[in-house]
């Protein structure tokens, strides 16, 4: 019950800090506008390149933008707790680490995945893409699913906070690299061989190749697959970056250091 | 007053040169975006020219920079506790922030250098330069442009508490409708009017037209040039209005 407790309180607190912090003010520009922006600025340059329609790059740029959400918010959880001094508070809690941490990856999943939602339903609706009313339902759980993929790579991020003190940076550098290597933008056959094979590693690949099928119109059942993958690169990213977040409380209680990076 | 502007650029550009941030959004985005915009137009029906991408991406390098350098210009003076200290000097205030602001700039140089040597290691692209003295002149009359565009840029974000969020807004719109990546023509015809008003439009056209020829570079380079001295105008007169309006409501530190 207490673990229960810790998942679904701890998480609703950590929700609502998130957005003491990401008033509207930030939220608006940064999550609801910017991904727009990022979406018009591909499509035109795709557009110029005359290298895929326009419903490539809206589904493409709309499911990678919730890495901002996902990477940043998941690295708040250590590097935030840190610059507000309260994360030595919470390591010294006998509340099992489990839930602690899921439960604060579980709004950063929904806030991702609402992220992308809007982006594609406003995206798509300003270039007018046409996706089918029966792919709605498909894409959003698949939306859901790469958000949830990614928040794993977040959690791996939040881990690596505890050293790195320019985690935004970090947050940065990963965000570029998805946004070349998940295929958002270039075909993945397009991309050299050794760049194809990390893209098959990492969030959102499987999972906007996904969304992507079921605009023209195949059913889950028939992405089911590439669903399946991305949803285990979530977990497996989940896991390590719960085993790195361990390891690093482990070392920062042993050399003192769990107050600066 | 050259010695105080030529030692307050050098100053900033030295500690912008020591933040890993301000490297990143310098040299690592734009190589990632001309990455994708190599990528993009190699595997395309209709292959542009990688030159013109690499000069595109790194020009949007140098906005970002003087976006987020810029724009959070007098936040940081605050947070850093230098905000009194600077408005009190005897100096003008215009005359310290203005090598801050052209300092920004001038850091988003090392996009440029970054595209076009990621450019040519990676992707082959030529580096002849058809007219290597207009673009001599075309890149530091750029800068200097995008400097004061800087300027007004912090001149007024210091009204808005979340300056940051604001620049994440501005950044992609002004690579979009300046045309560094994208031509003019494939947008709405509006937006063009509003490209006309920002510097980073002219100074692409004179990059581009130094570096590729088929176009008049001294013209845009001219523009460019007068938007700066507008843009000076214009953040001279907002800020003279923030420190007179600080002082006296004594709000100078409060954010």
């Amino acid at each position: 019950m207490n673990s229960t407790r810790v998942f679904f309180i701890g998480g609703l607190a950590s929700y609502r800090a998130l957005f003491g912090w990401l008033s509207p003010w930030v939220f608006i520009p940064s999550l609801l506008v910017a991904p727009i922006f990022q979406i018009l600025l591909f499509v035109y340059i795709g557009r110029s390149a005359g290298l895929a329609s326009d419903e490539f790059y809206v589904i493409g740029n709309a499911v990678q933008y919730a890495a901002i959400p996902c990477l940043f918010a998941m690295t708040q959880t250590i590097a935030g707790e840190r610059y507000q001094q309260t994360l030595g508070y919470i390591l010294i809690t006998p509340a099992r680490r489990l839930p602690l941490f899921l439960g604060r990856a579980l709004p950063v999943v929904a806030n991702g995945f609402l992220v992308s939602a809007f982006a594609l339903v406003v995206g798509g609706a300003i270039v007018g893409i046409d996706v089918p009313a029966s792919a709605y339902a498909p894409i959003a759980l698949v939306t859901a699913v790469s958000a949830f993929s990614c928040t794993g790579l977040g959690l791996v991020n939040a881990a690596v906070g505890f050293i790195v003190r320019d985690h935004s940076v970090l947050s940065n550098i990963i965000f570029g690299l998805l946004l070349v290597f998940s295929g958002a933008n270039v075909p993945l056959a397009d991309l050299p061989g050794w760049m194809r094979a990390i893209s098959d590693g990492i969030p959102f690949t499987h999972g906007i190749e996904a969304a992507r099928r079921l605009a023209d119109g195949q059913t889950l059942v028939d992405v089911g697959g590439l669903v399946a993958a991305e949803a285990l690169i979530g977990v497996v990213y989940g896991a390590a970056g719960y085993g790195l977040v361990r390891l690093m409380e482990v070392l920062g209680r042993r050399h003192a250091t769990l107050e600066r990076a | 007053m050259v010695r105080l502007f030529y030692a307050g650029w050098l100053f900033h550009l030295k500690n912008l040169s020591n933040s890993l941030f301000f490297v990143l959004i310098s040299v690592l985005q734009p190589v990632i975006f001309a990455s994708i915009a190599f990528f993009m137009y190699e595997s395309g029906r209709r292959p542009g020219t990688l030159l013109y991408v690499a000069l595109g991406a790194g020009l949007m390098g140098i906005w970002s920079s003087t976006l987020f350098g810029s724009g959070g210009a007098i936040q940081w003076q605050r947070w850093q506790g230098t905000l009194e200290i600077v408005v009190a000097a005897p100096a003008p205030f215009l005359l310290v922030l203005v090598p801050l602001t052209l300092a920004t700039a001038t850091i988003g140089l090392y996009s440029i250098v970054g595209t076009l040597f990621w450019g040519r290691l990676f992707f082959g692209v030529p580096l002849d330069f058809v007219h290597p003295f207009q673009l001599a002149v075309a890149l530091p009359a750029t800068v200097i442009s995008l400097g004061l565009m800087g300027l007004l840029l912090a001149s007024t974000f210091v009204l808005y508490r979340q300056a940051s969020a604001f620049s994440n807004l501005l950044e992609y719109p002004v690579w979009l409708v300046t045309g560094l990546l994208v031509p003019l023509s494939l947008l709405p015809g509006w937006v063009e009017w509003i490209s006309w008003g920002l510097a980073p439009t002219w100074g692409i056209k004179a990059i581009r037209a130094a570096a590729l020829g088929g176009g008049d570079a001294w013209s845009a380079i001219g523009l460019c040039v007068l938007l700066g001295a507008v843009y000076l105008v214009l953040g001279a007169v907002f800020m003279k209005n923030f420190e007179r309006l600080a002082r006296q409501r004594a709000t100078l530190s409060l954010t």
